[in-house]
């Protein structure tokens, strides 16, 4: 089985797989559950102020179903938690003494001053946590009061505040970032210059996630009223990724520890996310959806796959899908391809023939043999787009070939139609 | 048993026979529905829709269901076929929709069209939704001969293209077969009725019972009254064995006797045999099979002169016999009838096989099997007595049946014809789409006149 032992930012976990600061991580009992089904790492639900606790609102989640398919987007309108500060750190305290293998990460959003972080991360640093992670991301309710993505969407703020907490503890520090700002590298090149030991992302992305036509009112619905929640879950993962791939292949933010975040469910998901330089990855939509034990295939599919790839160690694919994430003006315009059909395969459905036909290039002809309904690639109009394999019910069915053209790659910046194209060398 | 060997009322309690009759399927619900709509692909040009006879567009009422538009779906099946819910009912949608559905290529399960077109179709008459209506008065009046499937899906359609209909229906209650003649546990709750309710109730139909051509009517007079006339009587005749003794006591035709069933609100009066044998090879026989085995029989058995691939009935209701207890003896035909005391004793049969032209012969060798009912169903036939074929004007006949052509149009000028007594399949869905082909070509032939 492949080592999947991690080191990120100093901090030592079995496996990768860290619980999200979430309602999933918000007192002893759920934590302990995590790591008797097996979780590498926790970031406890992010502490406030001490003081009278938050209070939160019914309801809290909302989520989209996509054909059937429950949970493929969810949100919440949660704070951060409302039990006194005093207990949580009690049971952190706890915990890590009786978990010393494990990760154990107290989240932490208190206003912008100095004297604030000052006073929590003195008391954090005594409960033995492994570190902080710098709540900037979440996006609502606290955003209200100067917190959460109020700070993350200022980089300087960010900036500012990771250098006072790098300053006031000797914990390895870790800055959540939101992803509602326009460029994710203004935060993280601020997080870095403050001195960060590492970023998390992405937080929960602003969202209405659907309207209560009855009630005329935005779920989830509080007494008939409904606010902007933080989106979450499968289907915000493409955002994650690209915006982990942006940090990973920044020269400024280079050696920056990256805890991957964003409809993480799978280890399939997670690969990907090491794939583009996340050195742990964070999970909390997908627990909540089906409980812990979603950890057991996760760390035994990664390791599998890790063993099948031929590599002993998880550090051995971080990144390595970074070289080949470039700009579009890199990409070869000569590079051709045309689909194919396994007629075998087939099921007739004519989904390929009416998504070319009524939307693309009408490149696949329905035709009749023998009374049969077939669907045939036009090859000289097909331009590759892959529209239909994805349309296609069958997996395997429609396939993608490449047709040598004989051409050497041509890019846009070398390209005859491009007016501001470099000479050729 | 006193009567053991012999036919007898109430072999079954109240409670079993309510059981026995009760709907064979359980509706599906919103819920599974929901999940089954999810597996259709939506199909471009779809094979179901194309398997259709009536081209009903499947994938968009499927659709419809599963962004809970259930009254538009409901109209979606209607608008091509009226009777949307009895063909949900009693399609034999192996052969048809569920058969052409991708999904059986891809794993072997369809989606389950019957079932979700009933959901649809339920939740309209649930809420006694009239979605139709009538297109201002042509002033036009045609006379439709039958209230079967054909003519009132006919009649319907001219109702609504603002037609006036008058239905003349030699039975006391409108349905066809769908009240008289299809398996009980297929309709049961008086569906067949509650849909005529339904149709008629977009208004401009008018139905007269107890008139029967030949009889109280004829063709030459409707022909006279009328702007345009629809011929929708069905098969009056019921195919014979030839064989000496088939009037017997305990030998009886299954069309006769399902009519009878169907009819009886109390399932327990009628008669059945102990040991019973059916003769045939189509629905029909499948139907007073497993009817039999419902009432009580103790031993029933299918006897089919050829294989199961030549039977009529879909390999679906095969299996429905089967999983009833009904046997299925092929390749054999009736020899003699044996009777005890006058009365129905046993039935010989010989084995047949194909020869090598590939007709039907016998091997020489035979068997008996004790019946103290032999039930037949080797088909009907079209009787043309009543159409008044000795006037000056005859009707054409194609194959013993009213010919037509694509538009449902007879040989006459003004008269068309469908449903089973014209060539073609013998179902319900294929007589629906008759009515409404011929209606939509009365419709025109009306406007250019």
């Amino acid at each position: 089985m492949a080592d999947l032992r991690t080191t990120f930012a100093s901090i030592k976990s079995p496996n990768p797989f860290w619980l999200a600061s979430a309602p999933p991580s918000d007192k002893a009992y759920n934590v302990v559950r995590a790591f008797k089904a097996g979780w590498g790492g926790v970031v406890w639900k992010t502490l406030g102020e001490d003081g009278p606790p938050i209070v939160n609102t019914a309801s809290r989640y909302g989520a989209l179903e996509v054909g059937g398919q429950r949970m493929v987007g969810f949100t919440n309108i949660e704070l951060i938690t409302d039990r006194p500060l005093q207990v949580n750190l009690d049971e952190i305290k706890q915990v890590k003494r009786d978990w010393p293998d494990r990760a154990l990460i107290v989240s932490l959003m208190v206003p912008c001053e100095e004297e604030s972080w000052k006073r929590i991360l003195k008391r954090v640093e005594e409960t033995n946590a492994d570190g902080v992670e710098l709540n900037f991301g979440c996006p609502h309710g606290m955003s209200e009061r100067g917190m959460g993505a109020a700070v993350g969407q200022v980089p300087e703020y960010v900036e500012m505040v990771t250098r006072w907490c790098k300053q006031l503890t000797r914990m390895p520090v870790l800055v959540k970032l939101t992803p509602n700002v326009t460029n994710i590298l203004g935060s993280a090149r601020a997080a870095k210059r403050g001195g960060a030991d590492g970023v998390s992302l992405i937080n929960t992305v602003n969202s209405i996630i659907g309207v209560d036509l009855d009630s005329m009112a935005p779920y989830p619905v509080v007494g008939g009223k409904g606010t902007h929640g933080g989106y979450c879950g499968p289907a915000v993962k493409p955002i994650a990724l690209h915006m982990i791939s942006e940090i990973g292949r920044d020269p400024e933010c280079a050696g920056l520890p990256i805890s991957g975040i964003g409809g993480i469910a799978t280890w399939r998901d997670a690969a990907e996310f090491h794939a583009l330089g996340a050195g742990t990855v964070q999970v909390c939509t997908a627990a909540m959806h089906y409980g812990f034990k979603i950890i057991d295939d996760m760390v035994d599919g990664l390791s599998n796959w890790l063993d099948a790839r031929g590599h002993d160690r998880l550090d051995a694919i971080v990144g390595r899908a970074l070289p080949n994430v470039t700009d579009w003006q890199h990409l070869d315009l000569n590079y051709k391809i045309v689909a194919r059909i396994d007629q075998d395969a087939c099921i007739k459905c004519g989904l390929c023939h009416i998504a070319c036909e009524d939307t693309s290039h009408q490149s696949i002809a329905a035709l009749k043999a023998n009374g049969e309904r077939r669907y045939e690639v036009i090859d000289q109009e097909c331009v590759g787009c892959n529209l239909c394999m994805y349309a296609c019910p069958v997996t395997g069915c429609i396939s993608m070939v490449e047709v040598p053209t004989g051409r050497k790659p041509l890019t846009w910046l070398e390209h005859p139609n491009n007016p501001l194209r470099q000479a050729a060398e | 048993m006193g009567d053991a060997g012999e036919s007898a009322a109430r072999r079954l309690s109240a409670d079993e026979l309510a059981r026995n009759f009760a709907d064979i399927h359980v509706p599906l619900d919103r819920e599974r529905s929901l999940i089954e709509a999810s597996r259709c692909y939506f199909c471009y040009d779809a094979p179901c829709q194309q398997a259709c006879p009536t081209s009903i567009d499947i994938p968009g009422f499927i659709r419809k269901i599963s962004t809970d538009n259930v009254k538009g779906a409901a109209v979606t099946i209607l608008n091509e076929n009226i009777m949307g819910g009895a063909c949900a009912r009693v399609c034999p949608v192996e052969v048809l929709c569920e058969q052409a559905c991708v999904r059986e290529s891809q794993e072997a399960r369809p989606i389950q069209i019957g079932a979700l077109q009933r959901y649809a179709t339920d939740w309209l008459f649930e809420r006694k939704l009239q979605p139709f209506t009538r297109a201002p008065s042509t002033g036009k009046r045609v006379a439709v001969v039958g209230a079967g499937p054909a003519g009132l899906a006919c009649a319907h359609r001219l109702a609504m293209r603002g037609h006036d209909v008058t239905v003349y229906e030699a039975r006391p209650k409108a349905g066809g077969l769908n009240e008289y003649g299809i398996a009980a546990y297929k309709v049961p709750d008086d569906f067949a009725q509650a849909e005529v309710a339904f149709i008629l109730g977009i208004g401009g139909i008018k139905i007269e019972f107890g008139k029967a051509l030949g009889r109280d009517i004829s063709l030459s007079n409707l022909r006279r009254d009328f702007d345009a006339v629809f011929l929708g009587m069905g098969l009056a005749g019921v195919n014979a064995l030839a064989l000496e003794g088939e009037d017997m006591p305990g030998v009886m035709d299954a069309v006769g006797y399902i009519e009878r069933l169907r009819q009886t609100a109390d399932k327990g009066v009628l008669e059945i045999g102990r040991r019973v044998v059916v003769i045939g090879g189509g629905n029909t026989a499948i139907d007073i099979a497993v009817q039999a085995k419902r009432l009580g029989a103790e031993d029933v058995t299918i006897v089919y002169r050829r294989g199961p691939d030549h039977m009529g009935a879909t390999w679906h209701e095969q299996e429905l016999a089967q999983t009833n207890g009904v046997t299925i003896k092929h390749w054999a035909r009736p020899l003699r009838i044996v009777a005890h005391q006058d009365r129905l004793k046993e039935v010989e049969f010989e084995y047949t096989q194909l020869d090598e032209q590939g007709r039907l012969m016998s091997t020489g060798d035979r068997f008996s099997l004790l019946a103290d009912m032999l039930f037949k169903a080797i088909g009907q036939s079209f009787v043309p007595s009543p159409l008044g074929n000795g006037a000056a004007e005859p009707l054409e006949l194609a194959n013993g049946r009213i010919q037509v052509n694509a538009d449902r149009k007879t040989s006459l000028a003004n008269v068309w014809a469908g449903g089973d007594c014209v060539p073609g399949e013998d179902l319900t869905v294929s007589a629906i789409q008759d009515g409404k082909l011929a209606a939509e070509s009365i419709d025109r032939n009306l406007r250019s006149a």
